[in-house]
């Protein structure tokens, strides 16, 4: 089989290709090195729909943010995906902040934002009563929204199976050869012959360049560290609190989860190594500090988890995606922060390099909508539903049925993390104190990293 | 439908409580427990030592306790995997059931009984990476004693209070290898005779003055590094199981009107181990951290009289109370407040407290600023301290306090 395109990365970008160029009708595999999809730099993420307001302007990453949250707008109701309607609140802490307010209201108006605008002191504090003292004035921006961090690229992958996409996982591509009809891929588990690879590995990136070319960008990880804060904390915000940027990242600020907890984070720590996402005490505690001025009674709430995720940064402000007509290879590195919401915008504008330089993709075939179970606190959930069963995970209401069906399916779960990804179960306050025994036996022989040892 | 008593939570306390209802011929009571079975923690806990001096029996293995205490509550109907969601005002209990989905029981008294739960990893902040295999003793429990499996093969235990020793058990029970034991105190929280216990009998090392610096490993642990006396260390190991730090499991109290100690981290309880909803009851180690299965038990007991005294209308209104403050070095005093006249229905329970570091002194409880009792105290954290009360005047007092003058 030589399929038309390969795409080595299984992340949120890589399974949004994925599904645009099923949607397309290409012949499209998905090549993950790990376990299951998103266990690389999409597992971390902050699961915000970004509108874009402070995107550099003239940016394909703008455009791709852009045109990603339109679609994923519009397409999010057919496959299932959740939408917290929250809206983002960018808050001046000093004077010196609130001085650049009207700029990054410019800002954002110049990117298409037709409907931001300022507010005073008292405003923001009728609106978001627990902020701390010295908040002094925002921007209100009103399309800033909260998604699940993972089940939109599920929900893309399968997607893309419907429409005869395929996926390989523990499938880490080694080296490449070129060919006539384009490339055949050697990987950890055998050959695959592709008329064009598209390069969406993420932290791996310039090192799966370097099968095509010298890689002109070099990855260096950019860490976040994140809090999560339990369930009751949600209460004490409405809308999301955006800090006033800085030149290097978009600083600390203070989100409501789609799963109803409230995360604080993420750090910008620079680092080398591509797979440590290791938390750091002294950071996690800064954090929470951080979070407690801005959200006072912050003090009161109990975490319940922390996680760090390594976004691919690169020299370059900008994504770096391009086709490469003549070695039959798309490039698509250096998908920052951004890359949750991007994905659709990236997977859009990476069919238009296809079609420009590659092929044909179809475009009035009508697409096969497959749903994804909802995981999201503010939607119904099966535990609500007479007949379910038995809860499994009873900090986050896991039913049995969510487990077993998380289990099965066209994509199964590959590991545990990746069950953790599609269910939450064992990720709520307890951290598995009461289900995981129970979750692992259900899953046991099943997912490849959990202990199977009985006992003497 | 509205019960005479609804119990949430299924395990000592609240199983204790419904025995001591149907003795008395209250039987119109419905525990929900969110298990498939009843029993509570003590289902896996394998280990032997309890229900002394509760059944005419000798000590049993928590399964076994567990077991019993079903079977004692006469035929009161326990509801299994029944999720309680949210408490409202006027004894209103959210509950989902596998069957029936969500739907509403009603209590004319409702227990809270739902216990508590170690703190994990990742609230204690602990820095390094976040592999499979880093759990806290209930979960090493279930996995060996509920589920007959071996999920390490070598553990770190964290921790030195006295649910650290039944890891201990729970580990050589399945064979796995305890390869240290840490305590970043100068000496181990449980009694003295666990340190020689530990060396003696199960030959691990128990490292006091040690900090866990990290976890290493990418999918599965594959080690902790340490720091004593100013080194750092790596010791390889395949899981990591943090122990103790219990808090309560006050998860469906978090969006109620009923208010929460921070002290204890449990609801707030008069005398009678009412909430600040005073048709809300609550019993056993959702009070606090943490006490013993058998004292669990025996409040389920005299919360179960009170309830009684309550259906009839026979306990005092919510005011006047009268709150019952501490200082340094305790962290919480128990009950919060005592309300209207004291003893009118039945025995004052002693006040209970902890200390947040080991302290000597003086222990005096002042009433109206009047030293009503003191004792000399040599106090240390995670040990229960009892306050007797039997001098407490009967009506009038305007403030309780509880106070340590240290040496």
């Amino acid at each position: 089989m030589i399929y038309d395109v390969a795409i080595i990365g299984a992340g949120t970008v890589g399974c949004a290709i994925f599904r645009r160029l099923c949607l397309g009708g290409a012949r499209t595999i998905l090549l993950e090195k790990g376990a299951d999809i998103l266990c690389g730099a999409s597992k971390g993420n902050s699961a915000m729909l970004h509108t874009g307001y402070d995107g550099m302007p003239d940016s394909l990453e703008l455009a791709c943010v852009r045109a990603g949250y339109a679609e994923y707008m519009e397409i999010h109701r057919h496959l299932n995906l959740p939408l917290l309607e929250t809206g983002g609140l960018l808050v001046a802490w000093n004077e010196a902040e609130a001085a650049r307010l009207p700029a990054i209201l410019a800002e954002a108006q110049r990117n298409g934002l037709t409907d931001v605008y300022d507010i005073d002191a008292a405003e923001l504090r009728r609106r978001e009563p627990h902020l701390g003292p010295d908040a002094l004035a925002a921007v209100v921006i009103p399309g800033e929204h909260i998604i699940d961090p993972w089940s939109p690229s599920l929900a893309y992958v399968l997607q893309g199976i419907a429409h005869r996409g395929e996926v390989r996982r523990r499938c880490a591509v080694t080296g490449g050869d070129r060919m006539a009809t384009g490339w055949r891929l050697a990987t950890s588990s055998g050959a695959v012959e592709a008329g064009i690879v598209v390069n969406a590995a993420g932290n791996y990136g310039d090192l799966v360049e370097a099968i095509a070319r010298p890689s002109p960008f070099h990855v260096r990880p950019r860490k976040g560290q994140f809090v999560v804060f339990d369930k009751p904390a949600a209460r004490l915000i409405r809308s999301s609190i955006l800090p006033v940027p800085t030149e290097r990242t978009k600083g600390v600020m203070v989100v409501r989860t789609a799963f109803g907890n409230l995360i604080v984070g993420p750090t910008a720590e620079d680092q080398d190594d591509r797979a440590d996402a290791s938390v750091d005490a002294a950071q996690l505690a800064a954090l929470i500090d951080k979070g407690c001025r801005i959200l006072p009674t912050l003090a009161q709430e109990t975490v319940t988890a922390t996680y760090a995720g390594l976004r691919p940064a690169t020299q370059f402000k900008d994504y770096q995606i391009e086709a490469l007509p003549d070695r039959n290879w798309i490039t698509v590195g250096g998908i920052r922060s951004t890359g949750l919401t991007g994905a659709l915008g990236i997977a859009q504008h990476v069919a238009g390099l296809y079609t420009r330089h590659f092929g044909q993709l179809a475009t009035n075939q009508p697409p096969i909508w497959t749903t994804v179970p909802n995981i999201a606190e503010h939607l119904p959930r099966p535990y609500q539903q007479p007949g379910y069963g038995e809860i499994v995970c009873h900090c986050e209401l896991v039913t049995r049925t969510e487990i077993e069906s998380a289990l099965a399916g066209p994509l199964p779960a590959g590991d545990l993390g990746g069950l953790k990804r599609r269910t939450r179960c064992m990720m709520g306050r307890c951290q598995g104190f009461y289900c995981s025994a129970r979750v692992t036996e259900l899953a046991a022989g099943r997912l490849s990293d959990l202990p199977a040892g009985k006992a003497a | 439908m509205t019960h005479d008593v609804v119990i949430v939570g299924g395990g000592p306390a609240g199983l204790s409580a419904a025995r001591r209802l149907a003795v008395s011929g209250i039987r119109d009571v419905v525990v929900l427990e969110r298990e498939s079975e009843a029993g509570g923690i003590p289902r896996h806990c394998g280990h032997t030592g309890f229900g002394i001096g509760q059944f005419l029996a000798l000590p049993m293995t928590g399964p076994t306790y567990a077991r019993r205490l079903v079977e004692a509550t006469h035929g009161i109907e326990i509801r299994t995997r029944a999720t309680v969601t949210a408490i409202q005002p006027g004894g209103r209990v959210h509950v989902t059931d596998p069957e029936t989905g969500p739907t509403i029981v009603t209590g004319r008294c409702v227990l809270l009984a739902t216990g508590i739960r170690e703190t994990p990893r990742s609230a204690r902040l602990v820095s390094g990476a976040r592999p499979w295999g880093v759990t806290t003793t209930g979960a090493l429990q279930q996995f060996v004693y509920l589920k007959h499996a071996k999920p390490f093969s070598r553990i770190v235990v964290v921790g030195t209070e006295l649910v650290s020793f039944s890891a201990l058990l729970t580990a050589r029970h399945a064979g796995i290898t305890v390869a240290a034991m840490l305590e970043e105190g100068e000496r181990i929280t449980a009694r003295r005779p666990g340190d020689w216990i530990a060396r003696r009998v199960f030959g691990v090392p128990v490292l006091t003055r040690t900090k866990l610096v990290a976890i290493r490993g990418l999918d599965r642990v594959e080690g902790v590094e340490l720091e004593r006396a100013g080194h750092r260390e790596t010791i390889a190991c395949d899981g990591v199981v943090f122990t103790g730090r219990f808090q309560p499991e006050t998860a469906i109290l978090r969006g109620s009107s009923i208010t929460l100690d921070p002290g204890t981290g449990g609801p707030a309880i008069d005398q009678y181990f009412r909430c600040s909803d005073l048709q809300i009851f609550a019993a056993g180690n959702l009070l606090r951290p943490v006490e013993t299965s058998g004292l669990c038990w025996a409040e389920g007991r005299v919360v179960a009289a009170n309830m009684i005294l309550s259906l009839q209308s026979k306990l005092p209104e919510a005011t006047p109370a009268v709150p019952v403050t501490y200082a340094a070095p305790l962290k919480y005093v128990y009950p919060q407040r005592i309300t209207g006249e004291m003893g009118v229905a039945g025995p004052m329970p002693p006040l209970r407290a902890r200390v947040s570091r080991a302290a000597r002194g003086r222990l005096r409880l002042l009433v109206d600023g009047r030293e009503l009792w003191s004792h000399r105290v040599k106090l240390l954290p995670e040990r229960r301290i009892t306050i007797p009360t039997d001098r407490l005047p009967p009506v009038g007092a305007q403030s309780i306090h509880v106070e340590l003058i240290e040496d």
